[in-house]
């Protein structure tokens, strides 16, 4: 490691002022301090920082996210195998699902990194480590058949209108992999949604629908095995299908402190709320089904985990979370089942919860102010 | 002596040259003022509806300016607000007789959004501001510069939408059938009113990078 510290050090002046690359120091700048925990020192206010900056949060979150990425480059391959009917081996399957997959992840992190480091040169600060996570789980979030330059169109988009106009990581009002999952899913209905590209290369005969697709056109009984959707043996997008891989996803993100579990944890019970309200009314095929099964199917289990989960654009505050949370799953199942034409319910909801975050934080703070004020009147009185 | 040189001011003096181009720029009503977004999200998603939308604003935007100048010292200044619709709606109906007459099609297409110029707020913010304090030529060319201003926007937005939304320019295939050919699609968040509002975000973006007068203090 010593041979890369003396490196750095001696290019470093290169890339300070009045060197010849003065222009290029925050690139400069993102691969020391991505490579070295940076030995900068505060100037002024709180002197006490955590050793775990940023880009070591954010590795947390791809570290989260390999259990999902991994089976759902196996899957990927098993669907297609599947699909036209032919017994391949573990590592055929695999390789065809890497050959699917990859492109995917290298569209999104070459796109959305060249636009971070024009606009981190532009605007003379750092360079983000917000897009390492936003760059893995723009592809998890993809049909596998997916048309790469639509990938780097959504990036660019998200990127841009996502997040640099409000003025960078951490300032982003939206998820950004969410507005770029909800770009293309505008912009481009056919190849995002449908029964045609959630098996990559599907036979033709083959039923490619998901399980929200089955119900769309109401033919519940066609729906999968709870155990066969929570594993992740169905069709849907890249990292979306297994349950169980966004599940250790979840327990690394929790025992390292990054994820919230308060905010977990209500958006599923909010699902199962108003699913269990559904089930009482049960009015139609959508309805009568059990509440838990909302949870393992389409992107219930992954916006939960990695997208709800959001520091930036959640809800700050703790009540405020709960709060936040709730309405994030029984917006998304209510939204499955009143509109189907939206079939991916979760994504809609996060960002509009996203929308709310600030308002809900907020009214929080409000009701804390008043409730100390009264008790200090109280003592005042007293 | 200073009263005949005023008369003397001619037709196009650099101060009446501003009154058009000022708000082409600088002094934007869409995206300076921010008036008139809703017709500017509603009548883009093509290039033609948005031409003759710009066309008519101009119109209206032109007379009306006019006309109240001209009737600027005899309305009563409590009443001002009536005269003033009046004025506006009598131009905006013409507006739309005219349209129906010769371009039915695009008529249809535009529907309300004609009668709603009456309540457009360029319009009505350019008679109280302008017209009725100024005399009728630089009132007109106010209502021209500011009609255009708007127009710019319009065709601006209108051409981005149109070429990425229906891969059409004023209703002309433009995007050659190979490109299709190799996997390239419309992209159908175009037509969706939400584009036109991040269009117009976008060329405010550029206008304030260029013109850091514009940007507020903190």
């Amino acid at each position: 490691m010593k041979f890369l510290r003396d490196f750095l050090d001696k290019q470093k002046p290169h890339f300070s002022k009045g060197g010849r690359f003065e222009k290029l120091h925050s690139t400069f700048d993102a691969f020391e301090t991505f490579l070295f925990v940076p030995n900068k020192v505060t100037v002024s206010g709180a002197h006490i920082r955590d050793a775990i900056d940023m880009k070591r949060t954010m590795i947390v979150v791809v570290l989260a996210m390999v259990p999902a990425l991994l089976f759902g480059i196996w899957n990927v391959g098993y669907q297609h195998f599947l699909s036209h009917g032919i017994n391949a081996g573990f590592w055929e399957i695999v390789g065809f699902g890497l050959l699917k997959v990859l492109p995917v992840i290298v569209v999104s992190y070459v796109t959305g990194l060249a636009i971070e480091f024009a606009f981190a040169q532009v605007r003379h600060h750092e360079v983000n480590e917000g897009f390492l996570v936003s760059g893995l789980l723009i592809p998890l979030v993809m049909p596998p058949d997916v048309p790469l330059w639509m990938v780097a169109v959504a990036t660019a988009f998200a990127v841009v209108i996502g997040k640099e106009v409000f003025g960078g990581t951490g300032m982003n009002i939206l998820n950004p992999a969410l507005t770029a999952r909800a770009f293309l899913f505008f912009a481009h209905p056919a190849e995002m949604s449908g029964d045609k590209v959630w098996i990559a290369e599907k036979a033709d005969a083959y039923s490619g629908a998901t399980a929200l697709g089955h119900l769309l056109v109401g033919e519940a009984d066609k729906i999968p095995s709870f155990s066969d959707m929570f594993l992740g043996f169905i069709p849907g997008s890249i990292g979306e299908t297994s349950t169980l891989a966004i599940l250790i996803g979840a327990v690394i993100l929790v025992a390292a402190g990054v994820g919230s579990l308060r905010i977990m944890l209500s958006v599923v019970a909010g699902g199962l709320v108003m699913g269990g309200i559904f089930n009482l009314i049960g009015a139609n095929a959508y309805m009568q089904l059990p509440a838990y099964y909302h949870l393992v199917m389409g992107g219930f289990a992954f916006g939960t985990v990695f997208m709800a989960t959001d520091p930036v654009s959640a809800a700050q505050t703790g009540v405020g979370k709960i709060w936040y949370g709730f309405f994030i799953g029984a917006i998304a199942v209510l939204i499955r089942v009143f509109n189907p034409a939206y079939p991916e319910g979760m994504m809609l909801a996060i960002l509009l919860m996203n929308v709310f975050a600030p308002l809900i934080d907020h009214y929080v703070i409000q009701s804390n102010i008043k409730k100390r004020l009264k008790r200090a009147k109280a003592a005042v009185a007293a | 002596m200073s009263a005949a040189t005023k008369e003397k001011e001619p037709l196009f003096s650099a101060k009446n040259r501003k009154l058009l181009t000022n708000p082409i720029n600088l002094n934007n009503p869409i995206t300076v003022q921010v008036l008139g977004i809703c017709s500017a999200l509603a009548v883009t998603a093509k290039l033609k509806p948005a031409f003759v939308m710009a066309v008519s604003v101009i119109v209206v935007t032109a007379f009306a300016n006019l006309i109240i100048s001209l009737l600027r010292n005899g309305i009563p200044p409590r009443i001002r607000i009536i005269v003033q619709l009046v004025v506006i709606a009598s131009l905006v109906i013409l507006v739309d007789q005219l349209l129906k007459a010769f371009v039915y099609d695009v008529s249809r297409q535009l529907s309300v959004f004609v009668g709603l110029i009456i309540t457009n707020c360029i319009v009505m913010g350019r008679l109280e501001a302008f017209a009725m304090g100024n005399k009728p030529w630089p009132s007109l060319l106010d209502g021209i510069g500011n009609g255009l201003g708007y127009s710019l926007i319009l065709i601006m937005v209108g051409f981005v939408r149109e070429l990425f939304g229906s891969g059409t320019i004023w209703g002309y295939h433009v995007i050659p059938q190979s490109f299709y050919d190799l996997g390239y699609r419309n992209n159908g968040f175009m037509i969706l009113p939400p584009m036109a509002l991040i269009i117009v975000g976008i060329i405010i973006w550029i206008q304030r990078s260029r013109n850091p007068e514009l940007v507020e203090e903190k």
